[in-house]
């Protein structure tokens, strides 16, 4: 499955992008998993919808934090679909 | 220790259960169903673990489905947060019930099969299923619920691995989870039937690998070894008491699945204690934290904090001593005992089922 700024992520169907009261951290959680995640990240997977480009959702990142966060945003998501947790897949 | 939050529930609704799997991991004694948790008290429990930082919540058994509450213990759980996956055979599984479970919020159903092929399936299981169970799946796969098939391998299913695959594929799920066979309870009696041969498993390796690759984004392939094969133990649950809790249907809290096995354990009821009281202070949750238990080889080796020696209930099954290293680990002195199980007999034995008199049936 490749992954470039052209791929439009969307957030694995299994997921669930959460928010963990007793930790007061982001959580993903997912079939026998959970992953906290930071802020950064949690602006990240709201933009997977299967609708932005990898690069849209760069420029919009890059666009609130006022610097280029597109290799970033695009390594982030390549891991996050190596882990399955994202898909640019149908 | 006290900083320790649990992320994982796995609730045992009931030991009944229609199917009679050789390799099931329940204990050999099972409690009555009139010794099981009332739905409030399941509540209570879930309610608690979600306080104590519990995100992941398994609904298993037996079969959970039996349980007549399982929609209502569904809605609680998604009402509290935590992600809810229903562990079930598929027998029972009425589009009524589907659309309830639905409805309640589940995120996620498993649906166990024993092989692609069957008549042997059902050999396995002991029983007519395999029709209800493809019924079953095809039902969630019209609910649109998210959905795992998960398949134990062995011996008698291992060389079939990659039709395994493509029937969970033409199923539709989304993820399929392949674990070979874990010797605790009833699996350890069958050991010898179930021991699939090293060929076997440097076959299945192969296959599994490029399975993987190609569903990459469609279906999630997880495929778990063989520990008896391996090098060194597995981090049980990420070691003992440190994220997951399992409550028995007759309500006892252990930080392992075969931890009922160990001998000189107390076991804590959650019908006695909270679920925080009992993570926090009970002897048992804290009889394998840390190291200061450990022998050697485990106490100087650099691994102690990745596998933590392996599976305690393993080392006392095989030993009789909770505090030894994990058999399965090429360093340990007991390591010799794998080995011999790994002499395969040239004839595949026969199961031995379970049988529980008074079979129920699913709800």
């Amino acid at each position: 499955m490749m992954v470039d700024v052209e791929s439009r992520p969307r957030l694995w169907r299994l997921a669930r992008l959460d928010f963990d009261r007793v930790r007061q951290r982001r959580v993903l959680l997912y079939p026998e998993g959970a992953m906290f995640i930071n802020e950064t990240g949690a602006a990240i997977l709201e933009l997977c919808n299967g609708q932005h480009t990898i690069g849209e959702i760069a420029s919009a990142l890059g666009e609130r934090y006022g610097t280029d966060v597109n290799d970033d945003v695009l390594e982030y998501l390549t891991d996050m679909a190596r882990r399955d947790l994202v898909t640019t897949r149908g | 220790m006290a900083d320790l939050l649990p992320t994982t529930l796995l609730a045992e609704l009931t030991y009944r259960c229609p199917l009679h799997c050789p390799y099931c991991s329940n204990p050999l004694e099972m409690s009555r169903a009139d010794a099981e948790l009332s739905t409030e008290q399941w509540k209570r429990v879930f309610s608690e673990a979600r306080a104590l930082g519990v995100l992941q919540l398994g609904l298993s058994g037996g079969e959970p489905m039996i349980r007549k509450d399982l929609e209502e213990l569904v809605a609680h759980a998604r009402s509290e947060g935590l992600y809810t996956t229903l562990v079930t055979s598929g027998l029972g599984l009425t589009r009524p019930r589907a659309e309830r479970l639905k409805a309640a919020g589940l995120d996620h159903i498993q649906i166990s099969f024993q092989d692609s092929d069957p008549v042997n399936a059902e050999k396995i299981a002991g029983t007519r299923s395999v029709k209800q169970k493809m019924e079953a799946a095809a039902l969630v796969k019209s609910l649109d619920l998210a959905f795992s098939v998960n398949v134990v391998l062995h011996r008698g299913n291992l060389d079939r691995l990659g039709e395994i695959i493509e029937m969970a594929a033409g199923l539709g799920a989304d993820r399929i989870e392949l674990a070979n066979t874990q010797y605790y309870g009833w699996a350890l009696t069958n050991r010898e039937a179930l021991m699939p041969t090293r060929a076997q498993v440097e076959r299945s390796k192969p296959i599994a690998a490029a399975a993987i690759e190609r569903y990459r984004g469609i279906m999630q392939i997880l495929y778990v070894l063989p520990d008896y094969y391996e090098m060194y133990p597995k981090a049980c649950y990420a070691g003992w008491g440190r994220v997951y809790i399992l409550v028995t249907p007759d309500g006892k809290a252990l930080p392992c699945h075969g931890a009922t096995q160990i001998k000189d354990l107390q076991f804590v009821n959650v019908r006695e204690q909270s679920l925080a009281t009992i993570w926090r202070e009970s002897p048992i949750f804290n009889a394998f934290r840390g190291d200061d238990w450990m022998q050697e080889p485990c106490r100087s080796c650099p691994r102690k904090s990745t596998d933590f020696g392996g599976c305690r209930c393993q080392a006392f099954a095989l030993t009789g001593d909770a505090r030894a290293t994990d058999p399965v680990c090429t360093l340990s002195p007991n390591h010799g005992m794998i080995e011999a199980a790994l002499t395969i007999p040239g004839q595949m034995p026969d199961y031995i089922y379970r049988k529980v008199s008074g079979e129920p049936q699913p709800a």
